[in-house]
């Protein structure tokens, strides 16, 4: 489904690279959790998944297609079988709930009658079946989250990306939106989150991929934000020994740093 | 649908942006107004030269008593004289190149003299004596004046050998001059066009970055992006266009046609037909110029 071979990416005027030799192999109906500190390279990597980069060294493989031989004209028909969701929900405040969702059908040229089928079709299934008239500024924080989550989910796509989607959310709603992912991660699509949310992380045991200053120093299938087995692996990536958590997974998010 | 969506995104990038459209507008449309000028003037040269120059001749002046150039002595060209310059003009060197030619006498010369200058002052001064006798020749290729001054030049009791295409070059290179400088302050306009309509595509794009991320995110083509810009583009830039059309087609009708040709009666101008020629000339310049520019701007904005 996503495969990376030693991929390294090194931004233009930056010495150190934001990913340094990083493989791995993410298969269908995978659910992922994506840790590691701000700065660590997690973005980086959605990014390249996403081919809104092309890797420094190395290659990826997404959904059976080289990334690297997709011609730019092809990006965009590519990116139609991925959806995102960011930690600021990226609405177009002047559209309605409905326009929202619609807008991503629209611009790839779907017909009225399938919009008018899809769009209350994934409203019911983020929970929103009844405020599709709504403007995102009359909306909750969480539900904002959703009608995201259902402009990424309209089109079906075969992989999810979220970046931080509880970062502006509080535990309760934040719980709200872990269901509706597992729900949709349950129905076939493939789920990658990048989260600083230990809590989540925990409770939901599924595959945790821990990068640190670029590489991945942990990849456990049913981990949790930080793993007790392996505390030896995050020495010499540049953390002071003090700063590592001592006692348990909930000293973690001071100690892992920012939030923001 | 998509038609619809794309026309709606245009109208809103119109509306939002409507002082830089505005300016778009009225640049395009003085830099097309000197481009339609200089192309018309370039016409009426051309057309100009075609009328006068079929027209011009080349005068063989004989001599006058007041004369000392050429091969002149202070005297007037005898009779032998002049009948040996009309044989040669009818002998078989020359011949063959000679559409018509005809002598004028110096009453005949002052005559004309008098009609032409009618009611100026020096028309008083001019008495018959003062004027040469002269043969006209019309030659069968205007450009060929040379084998006159060649054939003729040397001999006795001829004065001068005058081609009136040089009096007319002279015209022709003020006018050149000024259709060029019309050229020039054109492209200095075209460029501050083209600039002027990718920095309003860029700010257009800004404001609806939000929109663009979305639609890039969700796949949707580049061509779908773009369009809209580019439309937009055009729109502003062919608005302008066709107020540059209107003002050649004015400038024809009321400047050229309605004053010049009253003025100056004997002159052939371009008229109405030549206008309509240059407008979709100049529709087409703006369309393509805000097209290209329009793309190079967006196409770098949305570079991944």
């Amino acid at each position: 489904m996503i495969r990376f071979d030693e991929v390294s990416k090194v931004y233009r005027g930056t010495a150190r690279p934001a990913l340094n030799g990083v493989s791995l192999e993410i298969l269908s109906g995978e659910f992922v959790f994506l840790v590691g500190a701000s700065g660590s390279g997690k973005s980086t990597f959605l990014r390249l998944v996403l081919k809104e980069e092309r890797p420094s060294s190395g290659g990826i493989h997404v959904l059976g297609q080289d990334l690297g031989a997709i011609s730019s004209r092809k990006v965009p028909y590519f990116r139609r079988n991925l959806g995102v969701v960011f930690q600021d929900f990226r609405l177009l405040p002047n559209k309605t709930v409905f326009d929202n969702v619609a807008f991503t059908l629209q611009v790839i040229g779907k017909s009225k009658g399938f919009i008018h089928e899809a769009v209350p079709d994934a409203l019911k299934t983020v929970g929103l079946d009844g405020k599709a008239q709504r403007f995102p500024h009359e909306l909750s924080g969480g539900e904002q989250q959703r009608v995201a989550i259902a402009r990424a989910v309209v089109n079906k796509p075969a992989i999810l990306l979220a970046d931080e989607p509880t970062g502006n959310l509080d535990p309760e709603t934040s719980a709200g939106i872990m269901a509706l992912l597992e729900r949709i991660n349950a129905n076939g699509t493939t789920v990658i989150m990048a989260t600083h949310d230990a809590g989540i992380v925990d409770r939901l045991q599924r595959r945790v991929i821990e990068v640190i200053g670029g590489r991945i120093v942990r990849d456990e299938r049913g981990g949790g934000y930080k793993t007790q087995a392996h505390p030896v692996v995050n020495q010499g990536f540049g953390m002071a020994p003090s700063a590592l958590p001592v006692v348990a997974p909930f000293a973690a998010p001071t100690s892992v740093g920012e939030q923001r | 649908m998509r038609i619809g969506l794309v026309l709606s995104e245009v109208g809103q990038g119109l509306r939002r942006n409507l002082s830089m459209v505005i300016s778009v507008v009225l640049v395009t449309f003085i830099s097309l107004t000197f481009v339609g000028a200089a192309v018309l003037l370039q016409m009426q040269i051309t057309q100009m030269k075609s009328y006068w120059f079929d027209r011009a001749q080349v005068a063989v002046y004989m001599c006058t008593e007041f004369s000392t150039v050429g091969g002149c002595d202070q005297q007037v060209a005898t009779p032998d004289q002049v009948a040996l310059v009309q044989a040669q003009l009818e002998g078989i060197t020359l011949a063959p190149f000679i559409d018509t030619f005809y002598f004028e006498t110096q009453q005949q010369a002052f005559e004309n003299f008098q009609e032409q200058f009618a009611g100026d002052a020096v028309a008083d001064l001019i008495s018959p004596e003062l004027l040469p006798e002269a043969f006209w020749v019309n030659l069968i290729d205007p450009t060929q004046s040379a084998i006159l001054s060649d054939a003729l030049g040397g001999l006795a009791g001829v004065e001068s050998i005058v081609d009136q295409r040089s009096y007319l070059d002279q015209i022709f290179d003020i006018l050149n001059v000024s259709s060029l400088t019309a050229i020039g302050i054109a492209a200095l306009m075209l460029v501050a066009a083209a600039l002027l309509i990718s920095t309003t595509i860029r700010l257009s794009a800004f404001s609806r970055r939000r929109e663009i991320g979305i639609m890039r995110l969700v796949g949707a083509s580049n061509r779908f992006i773009q369009t809209p810009f580019i439309i937009e583009g055009v729109v502003a830039a062919l608005i302008g266009s066709v107020l540059a059309g209107f003002a050649v087609v004015g400038i024809v009708q009321f400047f050229v046609q309605g004053y010049l040709a009253e003025t100056l009666p004997l002159t052939s101008f371009v008229g109405l037909s030549d206008a309509l020629l240059v407008v979709p000339i100049l529709l087409g310049a703006g369309a393509l110029l805000a097209a290209l520019s329009a793309n190079v701007a967006i196409t770098r904005y949305l570079r991944v």
